[in-house]
């Protein structure tokens, strides 16, 4: 199953030409700097503005294809839009917002309005205006409308952009949960690197109306134009792993990467849980021997791949783990003295106290 | 009762005079303020300055021009007399009409300012919930521009009350059928000893006028709080 887009739209100087594809269910992440189109192609996405070519498929149902003079009206695409202004409507209670969307779904349901409120926890505010509301509130009722008209996927335009930091994690575990139990494919408009991580299975970066690079995550984490974007501090690999199992003694949480494995601390997890791991290239510290004598718990054994300049005087080491790329930073004057060079074998460390796993 | 049976069926009669011309002009006066903000067409300036033009002809212009057009053998007059059996001449369905082309730059300005400030943004939401056009509108636009449909009606049934040239040039000044308010009060005062009636008639069109502006205040005043503004 996919989701496949393409759209090619100019207006003025800028230039829209977007194309991309995503196996659903799955989120992707429509990643890039303000400005650089992200909202104008969800809205070709959902219909709501024109493309001068292009075309919209989602599974076998074609929503746009400029080529073959289809093109369905926003109303019919049953493409639910959480915008980043929320949009509720002022006239209507939440209860009423709500049942709008519902009242309109074209299909059987298949959340219906107690699972959606159960899920958003909108109870307490089914019986308010809207304007009653705090931001985050707002965004968690226009979550729970768009679901209720029983999309088959889901656009979301920065829908945390508005909020501040201790808002947006009131919303931010509700997207997860929406993730893992519905399987409605979703398309996240984000600049926030962190919303991303936590939310998105694949990634397309866009530059100036382009998308220019898209993947999965871990894959696109690396790529350079996402590193220029994210900064330096943020740059690192994300990898996926298995929860081995929890050591009584130490309490620390055994997780298989690639031909690695990592310990880290996270609350109660079963084996056989997955679970996202962001390995940042300033935290690593590379060793050419088997390191002894160190407080550091995890040593992941690689082959170099490649070093790339980076900033202020240091490289950046690609380090392959076992069919996973990871990210180190190095100064320049250690890779010439430890001889760091392509097909060395080389030991990457981290810090359990530098890895924040989370749940996938 | 303080009102004498004159007064009382000149209230009575410009009551149901303005009635009629608001709920007449009403549906026309959305339809073309919908049509004057968001269409794109050729010969919308025309369109928007001929919907203006009551506000400055001269009200016995504006009579006149329905009296060939509306009039016995006037093209439309004569069409409706045969095919529906209404009769405008002379009669309180043609001052309803009269006043409602009158008052109808008054309504159909109201309603463009509100639906100016309609959020599209909301439109376009409903339309991604599955709302097709008509939906939207009875849904979502037509509420929210409700405050100024509402500010509208109420302008237009005070300017109906006060009609006078459109009315008297249309369909004269005959007592029970035409003769509404202000008529009655230019009669009264073309009357000898009139003097008394005249004063009494300008007190009622005075209390209906700040009446009429009163309940468009409280209104608004409503329909702001249930909006939250």
């Amino acid at each position: 199953m996919m989701l496949k887009v393409a759209a090619k739209k100019h207006r003025g100087v800028f230039a829209l030409d977007a194309n991309f594809e995503l196996p659903t269910p799955g989120v992707v992440a429509l990643f890039g700097r303000s400005g650089c189109g992200k909202t104008t192609l969800v809205n070709v996405i959902a219909g709501l503005l024109a493309a001068e070519s292009g075309q919209v498929v989602l599974d076998d149902a074609v929503l746009l294809d400029t080529g073959r003079n289809i093109v369905v009206p926003p109303e019919k695409r049953r493409i639910g839009y959480v915008f980043q202004d929320a949009r509720l409507f002022p006239h209507l209670k939440v209860a009423a917002n709500l049942r709008y969307a519902f009242k309109r779904a074209a299909v059987a349901p298949f959340v219906g309005l107690d699972r959606v409120v159960d899920l958003l926890d909108l109870g307490p505010l089914m019986a308010r205006q809207t304007h009653e509301l705090s931001g985050g509130e707002r965004q968690r009722v226009a979550i729970g409308r768009a679901l209720l008209s029983q999309p088959s996927l889901l656009l979301l335009d920065e829908p945390l952009a508005s909020l501040d930091a201790s808002r947006r994690e009131e919303v931010l575990p509700y997207l997860e949960s929406l993730r893992d139990e519905l399987a409605v494919p979703m398309v996240y408009v984000s600049h926030n690197f962190d919303e991303v991580l936590r939310l998105a299975t694949h990634l397309v970066l866009m530059e100036s109306g382009k998308t220019i690079a898209q993947g999965d995550l871990g894959e696109m984490s690396l790529h350079p134009r996402v590193r220029a974007i994210i900064g330096a501090d943020a740059v690192g690999a994300i990898v996926d792993g298995t929860v081995l199992g929890t050591d009584s003694s130490s309490g620390l949480t055994r997780v298989q990467v690639a031909s690695s494995v990592l310990r880290v601390h996270c609350g109660e997890v079963v084996p056989g849980a997955r679970l996202r791991v962001q390995l940042l290239a300033r935290d690593l510290i590379v060793a050419t021997e088997a390191p002894r004598h160190l407080s550091v718990r995890n040593y992941l054994k690689g082959v170099v791949m490649s070093i790339a300049d980076d900033v202020e005087d240091s490289d950046l080491i690609a380090i392959d783990i076992g069919g996973v790329l990871i990210m180190a930073r190095v100064t320049k004057a250690a890779t010439s003295e430890l001889g760091l060079a392509p097909g060395k074998a080389v030991w990457a460390l981290v810090k359990t106290a530098s890895l924040r796993p989370r749940a996938i | 009762m303080w009102l004498s049976a004159n007064e009382s069926e000149a209230l009575a009669l410009s009551l149901s005079v303005a009635t009629r011309s608001v709920l007449l002009s009403l549906p026309f006066a959305l339809l073309l303020a919908w049509v004057l903000t968001r269409k794109q067409f050729h010969g919308r300036t025309v369109l928007d300055a001929f919907v203006h033009l009551p506000l400055v002809l001269p009200p016995v212009v504006v009579g006149y021009i329905l009296l060939l057009l509306f009039g016995a053998r006037g093209p439309i007059g004569s069409w409706l007399d045969r095919v529906f059996g209404i009769e405008l001449i002379f009669t309180r369905n043609g001052a309803a009409l009269a006043t409602a082309v009158m008052s109808f730059p008054l309504m159909v300005r109201a309603m463009r300012i509100s639906l100016e400030n309609v959020d599209r943004g909301l439109e376009d939401a409903a339309r991604t919930l599955g709302a097709g056009a008509f939906d939207r509108f009875a849904t979502i636009t037509l509420p929210l521009m409700l405050p100024g449909v509402l500010a509208g009606a109420i302008t237009a049934f005070s300017a109906a009350l006060g009609e006078f040239g459109a009315v008297i040039t249309f369909v004269s000044n005959i007592p029970g059928e035409t003769r509404t308010l202000p008529l009655a009060l230019y009669t009264a005062l073309q009357t000898p000893g009139g003097d008394t009636e005249a004063a009494r008639l300008a007190i009622i069109s005075c209390v209906l006028g700040l009446g009429g502006l009163l309940l468009s205040e409280w209104f608004a005043r409503r329909v702001r709080r249930m909006l939250g503004r």
